[in-house]
C-alpha cells in the first residue's frame, strides 16, 4: 500500500487532497482493505455545510459499515456520483477514482494539523 | 436451489369445500371497484411436488438434530420431543386469545406458573412473558428504565453504558428507546474496566446493560462491585440473559445486583430455534419496577386466573396478546422435567464441556484469555497460517460435518471464533470436534486451498455475498 | 437426565484433562455471596409421562378450545392443510439456527426468499422482510421507520385500528417522541381522508379495519404528499380484492397468523412487513437475497445485513434478531398448497359465508349491521339487549364472539363483532342465528 505524499490523512482513515481552496476527500487504501468488498456508499448532499469531525457519509461492505468524517470544515461542492452505481470503485482506486466528496474549505489551515503520508503509514503499521 | 416458482405447475384444489350457502357473488357484495385486477402470482402445485420441494430444502439445511452447533451465546441445545408434542395439544392450539379468561384457565395457569418459576430462576419477583424474543425483552427493559426515570423527574439520564463485548442487539435496543450508548472498554482480563466504568458514571447515566457471563465466556468476578457502583450513581442494572446456561441452577442475576433480566427461552430453556424464531424473551424485574411491566398481567383471585389491566404506570403492551404462548408451553415442560437437580446438571455439564474444549484446543489455536471460562470461550484464527482467515476455518469445518461456531464476534477479538458446545453434546462428539479442528489447522499449513475453497460437496459452494449486497434480488424475478 | 449425553466416566476424564477435581471448582469464579444467596425452586424432576399428564390437564382446562370461535381481532380460525404441520416438524427446519452460514442453511434461506416473494405478491409490494414478531409490532416498527424518514414527530392514525395494535403502537412511539393524532370514523365505519392533518410522518390505516369494514384506499396516497401511507392489512381478502400496494401504499404490515398458524392462545404469531424498493435501507428485519456460488449455481444469503443490529448496532434500523422464521415457513407452505386459485376460493368462501350470516342476523328484530361500509368476513352487529347477555346465550350454544372490552375503545356500544371463516358450516351459521333468536 502506498500513500501519495502530497495528500494528508486522518486517524479515521480519510485522505485529503488540497486543490486550491477545495479539498477532495476519500478513504484510504487501508480502510478499503479492512472493509472488504464495498457494496454501498452513502454520499453527502451537495451544498451541505459540515464541521471538521462531523459525519459526512458512510461506506458499507458486506460485513461492516464505515463512517466517513469530514477532515475539514466547509461546504460540500461536489460528490462522486459514480459511486452510486459502482461502489467497488473505492476498492479498485481508493486514492484517485474512488474520491467521495469535494469540500470548499472555510479554513485551509485545518489541513496542517492532519497526518503526513509517512506519519499515516506509521500510524497504520502500529495497528 | 429451485424455488416453488420454478417447480412444475399443477393443481392445488381439494383442500377447500364448495360453498354451502347461496352465492351472492363478490362484485355484488363488494362492488367491481374493490376487486383484484391482477392476480397474485402464487404457484399452483400438486401436493407431491410440494412435499418433494420441501424435502429437498430440508436436506439442504443443518439443525441440532444433525450435529453439533457450537454457536457462541446461542445455546443450541437439543430440543426435547415431548415439549414439541405438548405444544401441539388441541387444548392449546385451538384456544383463541380473545376467549373469555374463564374459558382459558389452563393456559392462564400455565403462564402464571411459568412466570413464577422464571422469577425463582432470576431471583427477581415480577415477570412478563410478553416479549417475543431476547431483543424484544431488552427493548421492554429499556422502555421500563426510561419510564422510571421520567416519572422521577430524572429525564436527564439519557445514556446507557455497555461493554465493548456487548451483543449488537444491546445498543440497538437502547437506541430504539431513545438512549445514547457509551461503550466501556474491557480490561486485559476480558472483564469490564472498573476505572473506565467509574469515570463514565454520572447523573446522565440511566443504567448499564451487561451480559453475564460476557461474550468472551468470562464471568465478571467483580459483578457485585459493578452493580453497586451503578446503583450508587442512581442508575439501574439490566442483565442480558443470553448466557444463562452458564450458571442456571447455581446462581441468580437478582443476587448479583440485576434490576431487570431477560430470558431467551429458545436458548437456555431448549425451545427450538426454528431457523430464526419464533423465540420468547420473558423479562423479570425487581419489585420497584414491577408496576411498569406490560399489560395485561395474569392474576390469581379466589382460585380464578384473570387478565389484570389495572396498572396505570405500565409501559403499555409489547405484543398483540400474552407473548409466544406455545413457546412458553415448551419451556414449562422442559423446566418441569429437569427440576432443580436437572438445572444444576445443565450448567455443570455445559461449563465442563466448554472448559474441556478450551483446554484441548488452546495448543493449536490462539486463546486470547487463558483462564477458567463458563459455558463458552473465544479462540482466534490468527496465526494459523498465512492468508488463512477464521472464515476459511469455519467453512472447512462444514466439510467435517460440524456447523461452524460464531465467527467475527465479539468485536474485541480479531478473527474471533466463539464456541459454545452446550450440555447436550457428549465427550465423544467433543473429541471428534477437537480432531477436526486439529486436522484443519494442519491443512491450513499443508494444503490451504482446501480451506479457501471450502465448503465442498454441499448443495452450494461458497456463496458470493458481495454480489447479493451490490445487486439485491430479494423476490423471485418472474419476468426473467 | 437423558438430554445430557455425558456419563460419569466422561466427566471424570474431562475433569482430569483440565486438571480439576470437581465440577464445583469450575464455578469458583462466581463470587461467594452470590452462590450463598442462591435458592432452589423447590422443583422435583418429573418423568416424561408425568409431565405429559400434568400439562395435558392444563390443556384440557381450556373450555374455549372446545367452542366454535367467531372471534377475530387479527387472529382467525382458518383451516390449516395437513401438509403444513408435516413440513414444519422436520428437524432440519425447526432445530436449525438463523442462517448465518448460508452454505448449510439453503433450506431456511430458500424458504425465506419464497416467503418474501409470496408476501409481496399478496400485498402488491416490491420488497418484504423475512418476518417480524406479530402484526402489532410490525405496525410499530413501520411507524418508527416512517419517523426515521420524515422526522416530523407526528403520525395520524385511523381510530379503526385494533385497540391492541394501538396500545403497542403507543408503547413504541412514546420513547421515540412521536405523537399520535386520531382520525374518527363515520357511520360507514370508515375514516374520512379529509380529516388527515398535514405535517405528519405517516398515515396509519387498517383494512379490513377493527370494525370489519374495508377502507377505501383510492387516492389516499396522493392526498398525504410525502407522508408515508402505512396500511395494516389482514392477508386473506387479497385473494379477491385489490391489495394495498396497488393504491400506492409505502409500507404494508399485517398479521400472518391466518396463513397456516393455529390460534395458539395468541402466540407465536407472524409479523408481515413489506415496502417499496426505495425504502430498502430503512426497512427493519432480516431479508434473504439471491446470489450465486463459486460454480455459478443459484443460492441464497442474508442480504443488506448492514441495516441490522449485528453490524450497525446503535444505528441499526431495528434491534430485531430472532424473528418468526418457522411461522414464516408455515405461511409459505400454506400459500403454496392453496395456490393462487385456492386463495381466491378461500376469500370467496369467507366473504359469502360472512354475508350469509350477516343477512340472517339482520332479519332478527332489534339486530342490525352497525356500519354501512363493505366488509369481508368480520362485521359488527348492534344488539337489542346488553351485549354480555347475548354473548352468554351464544356461549351456551357453543359459540364465541368478541369481548365487550375489545369494542368499547372503538366507541361501539351495544355491539358484538363476529368473524366467519371457511370452516364455519351452513349448519353452524344457522344455529348461530337460532341462538340469537333464543331458540335451540
Amino acid at each position: 500500500m502506498s500513500y501519495p505524499n502530497e495528500y494528508r490523512y486522518t486517524e479515521e482513515h480519510e485522505w485529503v487532497k488540497v486543490e486550491g481552496k477545495e479539498a477532495r476527500i476519500g478513504i484510504t487504501d487501508h480502510a478499503q482493505h479492512e472493509l472488504g468488498d464495498i457494496v454501498f456508499v452513502e454520499l453527502p448532499a451537495v451544498g451541505v455545510e459540515v464541521k471538521r469531525g462531523e459525519n459526512l457519509g458512510t461506506v458499507e461492505s458486506v460485513k461492516a459499515v464505515g463512517d466517513v468524517y469530514a477532515p475539514v470544515s466547509g461546504k460540500v461542492t461536489a460528490v462522486n456520483e459514480e459511486l452510486e452505481g459502482a461502489p467497488e470503485t473505492i476498492n479498485r482506486s481508493p486514492h484517485q477514482d474512488g474520491w467521495i466528496a469535494v469540500i470548499e474549505m472555510n479554513d485551509p489551515t485545518e489541513v496542517d494539523s492532519l497526518l503526513t503520508a509517512p506519519d499515516y503509514e506509521k500510524y497504520v503499521a502500529e495497528g | 436451489m429451485r424455488t416453488i416458482f420454478e417447480e412444475p405447475q399443477g393443481r392445488s384444489e381439494g383442500i377447500l369445500p364448495s360453498l354451502d350457502v347461496p352465492e351472492e357473488g363478490a362484485s355484488r357484495l363488494l362492488g367491481e371497484g374493490l376487486l383484484r385486477s391482477v392476480p397474485a402470482r402464487i404457484p399452483e402445485l400438486s401436493e407431491p411436488t410440494l412435499a418433494r420441494h420441501y424435502a429437498r430444502l430440508a436436506r439442504a439445511n443443518y439443525g441440532v438434530d444433525d450435529g453439533m452447533y457450537p454457536l457462541g451465546s446461542c445455546t443450541m441445545k437439543y430440543n426435547p420431543k415431548i415439549d414439541e408434542d405438548l405444544a401441539r395439544l388441541p387444548g392449546f392450539t385451538g384456544l383463541h386469545p380473545l376467549a373469555d379468561p374463564e374459558l382459558a384457565q389452563g393456559a392462564l395457569r400455565l403462564i402464571y406458573e411459568l412466570s413464577r418459576l422464571l422469577a425463582g430462576i432470576a431471583g427477581l419477583p415480577a415477570v412478563s412473558l410478553q416479549p417475543a424474543a431476547g431483543a424484544h425483552g431488552e427493548l421492554t427493559g429499556m422502555f421500563i428504565i426510561k419510564r422510571h426515570f421520567e416519572e422521577r423527574g430524572e429525564g436527564e439520564r439519557r445514556r446507557i453504558l455497555l461493554p465493548d463485548s456487548a451483543h449488537g442487539t444491546n445498543p440497538a435496543s437502547a437506541a430504539t428507546a431513545g438512549f445514547s450508548v457509551t461503550e466501556i472498554p474491557s480490561d486485559g482480563e476480558g472483564m469490564v474496566d472498573l476505572a473506565a466504568l467509574k469515570d463514565a458514571l454520572d447523573h446522565t447515566v440511566a443504567g448499564i446493560m451487561l451480559t453475564v457471563p460476557n461474550t468472551l465466556g468470562i464471568f465478571e468476578e467483580r459483578i457485585i462491585e459493578i452493580t453497586e457502583l451503578v446503583h450508587r450513581s442512581g442508575g439501574l442494572c439490566y442483565f442480558d440473559g443470553a448466557n444463562l446456561n452458564a450458571f442456571i441452577g447455581r446462581a441468580r442475576p437478582g443476587d448479583m445486583g440485576a434490576d431487570l433480566f431477560h430470558f431467551n427461552l429458545h436458548k437456555t430453556l431448549a425451545t427450538p430455534h426454528g431457523g430464526g424464531g419464533p423465540g420468547s424473551g420473558p423479562i423479570a424485574v425487581s419489585s420497584g419496577l414491577a408496576d411498569y411491566l406490560p399489560v395485561p398481567r395474569i392474576a390469581l383471585e379466589d382460585g380464578l386466573y384473570t387478565l389484570d389491566w389495572d396498572f396505570p404506570r405500565s409501559i403499555g403492551s409489547m405484543h398483540s396478546f400474552y407473548g409466544n404462548f406455545l413457546v412458553a408451553v415448551k419451556a414449562y415442560a422442559y423446566l418441569l422435567q429437569l427440576g432443580d437437580e436437572g438445572l444444576r446438571e445443565v450448567s455443570g455439564n455445559a461449563v465442563l464441556n466448554a472448559n474441556y474444549l478450551q483446554e484441548r484446543l488452546k495448543g493449536t489455536f490462539m486463546l486470547p484469555y487463558d483462564r477458567l471460562c463458563k459455558h463458552e470461550f473465544v479462540l482466534s484464527g490468527k496465526g494459523i497460517a498465512d492468508g488463512i482467515t477464521t472464515l476459511d476455518i469455519a467453512k472447512r469445518l462444514i466439510d467435517y460435518g460440524f456447523h461452524p461456531p460464531t465467527v467475527y464476534f465479539p468485536l474485541i477479538v480479531r478473527e474471533a471464533m466463539m464456541i459454545e458446545p452446550t450440555e447436550t453434546e457428549g465427550k465423544e462428539t467433543l473429541d471428534r470436534f477437537i480432531e477436526a479442528m486439529e486436522k484443519i489447522a494442519a491443512e491450513a499449513k499443508e494444503d490451504p486451498q482446501l480451506l479457501h475453497e471450502a465448503p465442498h460437496g454441499g448443495p452450494v459452494r461458497r456463496l458470493d455475498q458481495t454480489r447479493a449486497a451490490r445487486d439485491p434480488v430479494l423476490t423471485f424475478p418472474f419476468s426473467d | 437426565m437423558r438430554y445430557i449425553p455425558n456419563t460419569g466416566s466422561d466427566r471424570e476424564e474431562m475433569l482430569a484433562a483440565i486438571g480439576r477435581s470437581s465440577i464445583e471448582e469450575l464455578f469458583s469464579d462466581i463470587p461467594e455471596p452470590v452462590l450463598k444467596r442462591f435458592r432452589l425452586l423447590g422443583l422435583p424432576p418429573r418423568s416424561e409421562i408425568e409431565v405429559a399428564s400434568e400439562i395435558g390437564e392444563l390443556a384440557s382446562a381450556n373450555e374455549g378450545a372446545g367452542l366454535i370461535p367467531f372471534l377475530g381481532g387479527g387472529v382467525y380460525d382458518h383451516y390449516v392443510p395437513s401438509i403444513v404441520a408435516h413440513i414444519l416438524s422436520r428437524p432440519e427446519f425447526y432445530t436449525a439456527y438463523t442462517p448465518y452460514q448460508p452454505e448449510v442453511s439453503q433450506g431456511t434461506l430458500t424458504a425465506m426468499f419464497e416467503f418474501q416473494t409470496l408476501v409481496c405478491e399478496l400485498y402488491g409490494m416490491e420488497v418484504a422482510n423475512a418476518s417480524m414478531y406479530d402484526g402489532a409490532t410490525a405496525l410499530a416498527e413501520a411507524a418508527l421507520m416512517a419517523e426515521r424518514i420524515n422526522r416530523r414527530g407526528r403520525i395520524a392514525v385511523a381510530r379503526t385500528i385494533f385497540p391492541h395494535y394501538r396500545r403497542v403502537l403507543e408503547t413504541y412511539c412514546w420513547p421515540a417522541g412521536i405523537s399520535l393524532v386520531d382520525l374518527p370514523y363515520s357511520r360507514t365505519g370508515r375514516f374520512d381522508p379529509a380529516d388527515v392533518p398535514d405535517r405528519i410522518s405517516a398515515l396509519i390505516v387498517q383494512t379490513p379495519n377493527a370494525l370489519g369494514v374495508i377502507e377505501d384506499l383510492a387516492g389516499m396516497k396522493e392526498r398525504i404528499g410525502d407522508a408515508l401511507l402505512v396500511v395494516s392489512a389482514y392477508p386473506p381478502p387479497f385473494g379477491l380484492i385489490e391489495p394495498p400496494g396497488r393504491f400506492g401504499a409505502d409500507v404494508v404490515v399485517g398479521e400472518g397468523q391466518p396463513l397456516g398458524l393455529p390460534l395458539g392462545f395468541g402466540g407465536p404469531l407472524l409479523g408481515l412487513f413489506a415496502t417499496r424498493k426505495d425504502y430498502l435501507r430503512q426497512m427493519p428485519g432480516r431479508i434473504a437475497g439471491r446470489t450465486v456460488d463459486a460454480d455459478g449455481n443459484v443460492g441464497y444469503v442474508m442480504a443488506a445485513q448492514t441495516r441490522e443490529q449485528h453490524i450497525r448496532r446503535a444505528r441499526a434500523t431495528s434491534n430485531i434478531c430472532t424473528n418468526s422464521a418457522l411461522c414464516a415457513l408455515a405461511a409459505a407452505v400454506y400459500l403454496a398448497s392453496l395456490g393462487s386459485s385456492g386463495l381466491r376460493r378461500l376469500a370467496g368462501l369467507n366473504l359469502e359465508k360472512a354475508h350469509y350470516l350477516a343477512a340472517g342476523i339482520s332479519e332478527l328484530d332489534g339486530y342490525e349491521l352497525a356500519f354501512t361500509g363493505p366488509f369481508f368476513n368480520e362485521f359488527v352487529v348492534r344488539t337489542p339487549e346488553e351485549p354480555d347477555s347475548v354473548r352468554e346465550r351464544l356461549r351456551r350454544a357453543g359459540f364465541l364472539v368478541s369481548p365487550a372490552d375489545h369494542l368499547e375503545p372503538l366507541g361501539v356500544e351495544r355491539g358484538i363483532r363476529i368473524a366467519v371463516t371457511e370452516k364455519r358450516t351452513r349448519d353452524e351459521l344457522d344455529r348461530f342465528v337460532a341462538a340469537l333468536k333464543g331458540e335451540g
